[in-house]
């Protein structure tokens, strides 16, 4: 899954690969379990990683924004930090290296498009490294 | 500042606005806007009633009109949020068939990525060629795309994406790293029925040069389930493919160093040596500046430590100092991983870290933490001392409820396990009483403490702890209190004039409970004070587990009309990871299957004791699938008039508990049968098994067979799994269970003779019948011979139940005791006739 939070943990924009939420208030019960065990460290120079309920997440905080990955336990956690660069490049790339909240709304068309590139339905699609 | 540009947005509005997607002179900018808009909402979890997602879907459609490129990229998205039905889909069909076909990549590749994803079956035949020709397309993005989409179909329409293989296949060679990636992943796919074909891709790779590190993550993956396959390697030289594996230890990627890694750590039956290259690479991902290597790192080893603990030591200083790390998840890894691998002289030094390390992690940690120092202390129960301490220490200190609860079940286990560990033990769970917050912790230690307490060589010394809760407590941990008191005073007569005096000074408290409890103790227990022993009886009757709570009733109460629960044996701690150990609460398990066991089981049940010598117990027939919601097998005991049936019943569901538990058998296709008696089960809550009986009479003496369908009644209520209680209010529901059936075999014990031929001779010659059998075609002349030993129910003698490979024909000695007591012993000649067919006599 990807999940892009504000500064309080309120949805910024989010894309769900499985059917382990299927509701949308499981689903902000999820955001919410997520930001509230992230948040006291600090994943700005490196990705940071955590593990709770069987779900590995991968995240890391620009200015405003908390951007997390997340993967089933059995994954391999290099991969997945890997898919996190790949989407924080192309956002980079595409909001010309301002990337806080305000951006983000203002051009969440770019943000929408990113995030439908770089997993199409769960597998990792395209993203701008050598990968 | 909460800035936002959908500060206020509304859905009704915002569909409003669509209505500009219908306008001839279509504004594109604008019109991304709205779809951003309309994504927004959807993404902020608002729905479209099926109308207004038509009829977004409809206006939608009318922008594929605009040449604008970024304005259709948005088109692409928004199609795929609608899902649209199979007759909306039509609409686009031919607009997305345009564009697949489109000079411009973008268009293809996207085009052909949403039509995957709204197609269906015939659109597909349609589109096939044009997909084939995309996975070979010279544009990397656009065979990506087709090999994806790929990917997904192949789980609707298998049969029509297995006809790319071809394209597939050269796809796999492409100069695109992603493209090898995705083609790799869809040939897999496609074959991964076929284990000859896998094994062929594996090797013909493996040798080649695979540019892509994702590709190579996968190739890893696929080798690895290739190894597995192939199990016969134990014997001469290495596995297959492990040296391709050890090569990709020293890839350039990260990501593919760390998978080959991790493969090799998860090979069947790996050895040491194989261990050692994957090991030392994980070592040093353990001091990397990057979180996510030393977690990845440090979680491998962690897996592995619980298999191979002496392979991980190398790490050990490594690990230690991964203990004070910023991240949580690492230190406790960390820790846990210590716990494992740590020898008895590194235990203290362990303990003195993790001291600090605690107050820092969240209670879910902590618990790990609890249960892999128990694991330890099991291990070196010497150390006992030290870890106890711990324990102690830490069961002081702020936690919440489940975590105190994993440490005093931890201390239990510690102290029913290790006997020197008992008076330390008790005496740490006293000094935790003094302070406890939980009433149910409060009250489980003090019913502990009834129990292991007059055991010990000294028991006044708790009787201090256990009166101190009478005075400062709340009403049910005082009632505990006095029943414990009550409990030494029963075991330890020595005890008993205290214990008087302090039960008399509970008469006077507020709380009806705690009086009615001290009275009757009071007066069952001899309150005049003298030094007596307490009767048994008396003992069984105050401490002893008395089963169905009472009906309110006109007549006298009766004692001897309460039945007594059926007690059976506790489980010991499991030594599988994962699995939960017994606390307080000592959860019963099936009975042991021996007949010593049932039998004693039997006659404890007053219903059942007259039925006179249990004469044979089957083995446990299951009487629902696996995995169902309750697992119900089943134990047939025969006696000379009786049969009674022992439903050994548990409930896989936390959220429930059920109450009343008994089988409905429907004993209509068992005439010679009649039900007598049927004993419930009070109450069965998740993960702990209980049993329900019923019993039939039958003929004496005579082996009577039957059919019995079964239907498992019971009253369920709902239960809070984060506080364990039920409902007051339960609805009565019914589950069906397999038939059983009574046959002729569950007569015959097994009873071997050690000189089969001695027996045959001895035996009078009147009682022999001899006859032929067909028996038809069968797969082997093995599998026929079990057949009749099982159908028999007999013991087979002198090892002649096993049939040596590629024999013709066969003997088999059998022998058994038949109800009434019949010596049987049986000679089968065995004899395969043409290919298949075998004949026995």
């Amino acid at each position: 899954n990807i999940l892009i939070l504000d500064s309080e943990g309120k949805r910024v924009a989010v894309k769900y690969y499985s059917d382990e939420w299927p509701t949308n208030s499981a689903k902000l019960a999820f955001e919410k379990s997520l930001f509230g065990r992230t948040l006291k460290s600090n994943a700005r120079t490196e990705a940071e990683i955590t593990i709770f309920d069987s779900n590995i997440v991968i995240y890391k905080f620009v200015q405003d924004l908390h951007f997390f990955i997340t993967g089933g336990d059995d994954e391999n956690e290099l991969l997945l930090a890997t898919v996190l660069q790949g989407l924080f490049d192309a956002i980079a790339l595409r909001l010309r290296n301002t990337i806080d909240k305000r951006e983000a709304l203002e051009n969440l068309d770019v943000i929408f498009l990113c995030i439908d590139e770089v997993v199409d339905q769960g597998y990792a699609f395209t993203y701008l490294s050598s990968y | 500042a909460d800035y936002s540009p959908f500060l206020g947005i509304e859905k009704g509005a915002v569909l409003q606005e669509a209505r500009v997607f219908n306008d001839p002179q279509l504004d594109p900018r604008r019109c991304s806007q709205v779809i951003t808009k309309l994504l927004y909402l959807l993404n902020q979890g608002e729905t479209f009633t099926k109308v207004e997602a038509t009829e977004v879907f409809f206006a939608v459609t009318k922008l594929f009109q605009s040449k604008d490129i970024g304005l259709r990229r948005m088109v692409y998205v928004m199609i795929k949020e609608l899902s649209p039905s199979a007759d909306e889909v039509i609409i686009v069909t031919s607009s997305l068939m345009k564009d697949m076909t489109s000079k411009t990549d973008m268009y293809r590749a996207n085009a052909i990525r949403v039509l995957c994803r709204i197609t269906d079956g015939t659109l597909l035949t349609q589109i096939e060629r044009y997909l084939k020709q995309a996975i070979v397309d010279k544009n990397p993005v656009v065979a990506s795309a087709a090999l994806v989409s790929g990917i997904h179909l192949l789980q609707t329409n298998p049969e029509i994406v297995k006809r790319w293989s071809n394209e597939v296949q050269e796809a796999v060679q492409s100069r695109a790293a992603l493209v090898q990636f995705h083609a790799l992943a869809l040939l897999h796919q496609i074959r991964q029925n076929d284990r000859l074909a896998v094994n062929k891709l594996v090797s013909s790779l493996t040798k080649g040069s695979v540019r892509s590190p994702l590709a190579q993550c996968l190739l890893i993956r696929y080798t690895s389930q290739v190894i597995r396959e192939s199990a016969n390697n134990n014997q001469a030289g290495d596995r297959p493919f492990y040296d391709f594996l050890e090569g990709c230890l020293r890839h350039k990627a990260e990501m593919v160093i760390f998978e080959a890694a991790r493969a090799i750590t998860e090979l069947n039956g790996v050895t040491s040596r194989e261990l050692t290259p994957a090991i030392t690479v994980l070592q040093l991902f353990l001091s990397s500046s990057k979180p996510v290597l030393r977690f990845a790192a440090v979680r491998t080893l962690n897996k592995v430590a619980m298999t191979h603990p002496m392979a991980v030591t190398n790490c050990n200083i490594d690990m230690e100092s991964l203990i004070s790390d910023q991240n949580r998840s690492i230190a406790t890894l960390a820790i846990t991983t210590l716990l494992k691998t740590g020898n008895e002289s590194s235990v203290d030094r362990l303990m003195k870290q993790i001291t600090n390390f605690m107050s820092d992690i969240a209670d879910e940690f902590k618990i790990v933490v609890v249960e892999a120092i128990r694991s330890l202390c099991l291990k070196f129960p010497l150390k006992h001392r030290s870890l106890m301490n711990f324990l102690s220490n830490i069961l002081r200190e702020e936690g919440g409820f489940e975590y105190k609860k994993a440490i005093v079940d931890s201390i239990v286990i510690l102290i029913r396990d290790i006997p020197e560990a008992k008076e330390s033990g008790l005496l740490h769970l006293c000094e935790f009483i003094e302070d406890c917050e939980f009433t149910y912790l409060s009250t489980q230690i003090l019913h502990f403490l009834g129990i292991e307490g007059p055991k010990t060589s000294d028991p006044s010394k708790y009787i201090r702890y256990i009166y101190n809760r009478v005075h400062l407590e709340n009403a049910t941990v005082r009632a505990g209190a006095v029943s414990t008191l009550a409990k030494f005073g029963a075991m330890v007569d020595t005890l008993k004039p205290r214990v008087f005096v302090l039960l008399r000074r509970c008469l006077f408290d507020n709380d009806d409970e705690v009086r009615d409890r001290a009275t009757l103790y009071l007066n069952t227990l001899g309150g005049d004070g003298a030094v007596v022993e307490t009767g048994e009886d008396v003992k069984e009757f105050l401490f002893g587990s008395l089963d169905i709570p009472l009906e309110p009733s006109e007549e006298a109460f009766d004692i001897n009309s309460v039945p007594k629960e059926v007690k059976t044996q506790p489980l010991a701690e499991k030594k599988a990871p994962g699995k939960k150990p017994i606390g307080l609460g000592a959860p019963p398990a099936g009975p042991p299957s021996t007949v010593d066991a049932y039998e004693k089981l039997l006659s404890s049940i007053p219903e059942f004791a007259n039925f006179g010598k249990l004469f044979k117990s089957s083995a446990p027939v299951e009487l629902t699938e696996a995995e169902t919601e309750y697992a119900v097998n089943v134990v047939k005991h025969i006696f000379d008039g009786h049969v009674v049936f022992q439903y050994n019943c548990t409930n896989t569901i936390p959220e429930q508990l059920l109450e009343n538990v008994t089988v409905i058998v429907d004993a209509s296709e068992a005439e010679e049968f009649a039900e007598v008696a049927s004993k419930p089960l009070r109450s069965l809550p998740y993960d702990s098994p209980g049993q329900t009986f019923v019993a039939f009479e039958k003929p004496e003496g005579v082996p009577a067979i039957g059919k019995f369908s079964n239907m498992l009644r019971f009253i369920v209520k709902e239960v809070d799994p984060s506080t364990g209680e039920a409902e007051d209010d339960g609805v009565e529901d019914e589950y069906q269970l397999e038939e059983l059936e009574v046959v002729a075999a569950d007569y015959m014990l097994k009873v071997g003779v050690s000189n089969f031929r001695n027996a045959w001779e001895t035996m009078d010659a009147d009682c022999e019948r001899v006859d032929e059998y067909g028996l038809g075609p069968r797969e082997s002349l093995a599998e026929a011979v079990n057949a009749v030993i099982n159908l028999l129910g007999m013991q087979p003698c002198e090892g002649t139940e096993v049939v040596p490979n590629n024999s013709r024909s066969h003997t088999c000695l059998l022998s058994g005791v038949y109800i009434g007591n019949v010596k049987v012993l049986v000679r089968l000649q065995f004899g395969l006739d043409g290919p298949k067919d075998v004949a026995m006599k």
